[in-house]
């Protein structure tokens, strides 16, 4: 159980994890104008972590530190509220980011166009918020889970 | 024509790994057959133009419900009813 896994899924699980932590930061930052969004990308990130475990074993579960997942956890969902809160001028959740040419205010102009990042307002910002969030939930949840009590197995038998 | 037929396969492909990850003794091996299952599914849903719902699924269903299944079963025990054990 503790034990690793051979040196060719250690090497290939070192190669994938750039790879992977591109492409959910990609799916997290065009949430809003690509299919995908925050919740998608920070599972494809966790996912890393996953991998990561299977590979090397609990020995590399201890050394994650839950501390900083459990605040970045919090700062992702406080973030989410204030955000949603800072539009409380018009009303719960405005928009007020959008075509204010500052924060991904970009005013998108009119026609078919590219797909351009740097418009959304608020909902690339959200977006963010729930990937940290998500991000942070999912990797404190399977090293919990990983490392949790041995001797279940034995007391089973 | 050849739209329906992919989709046929496809509904086909995921009703077989489902009865096979039910039937099937090895536990690791159904995790396998059932994430075999979601990845089909993945294509089902951007076939029906719901790529959004495909990402999430892809995300989950492949990826990280079947490293929660085997660390379920590396706790456990790996064949179904005590056998071979």
């Amino acid at each position: 159980m503790s034990k690793e896994m051979s040196p060719i899924v250690k090497n290939v699980a070192c190669v994938l994890a750039i790879p992977i932590i591109i492409f959910g930061l990609y799916i997290i930052l065009h949430g809003h104008l690509t299919p995908g969004g925050g919740f998608p990308g920070g599972a494809i990130m966790a996912s890393l972590v996953a991998l990561f475990l299977i590979a090397f074993g609990t020995g590399w579960a201890k050394k994650i530190n839950k501390g900083i997942l459990s605040w970045g956890e919090s700062i992702g969902l406080a973030l989410f509220g204030l955000l949603a809160f800072l539009g409380l001028g018009t009303s719960f959740f405005n928009n007020f980011l959008a075509n204010s040419n500052s924060l991904f205010g970009m005013s998108i102009p009119f026609g078919p166009n590219q797909g351009f990042l740097w418009t959304g307002g608020t909902i690339p910002l959200m977006n963010i918020a729930v990937g940290l969030e998500v991000f942070a939930a999912l990797s404190i949840i399977i090293p919990i889970m990983f490392s949790s009590d041995e001797s279940s197995k034995e007391g089973k038998k | 024509m050849i739209f329906e037929f992919l989709q046929a396969a496809l509904l086909l492909g995921i009703v077989a790994a489902g009865f096979l990850a039910v039937k099937s003794e090895d536990l690791l091996k159904a995790v396998i057959f059932l994430a075999a299952m979601s990845l089909l599914l993945t294509s089902q849903f951007y076939l029906f133009q719901a790529p959004d719902v495909a990402i999430a699924e892809a995300a989950v269903g492949v990826g990280l419900s079947t490293a929660i299944f085997v660390i379920t079963i590396k706790k456990t025990e790996r064949w179904e009813n005590g056998k071979k054990n």
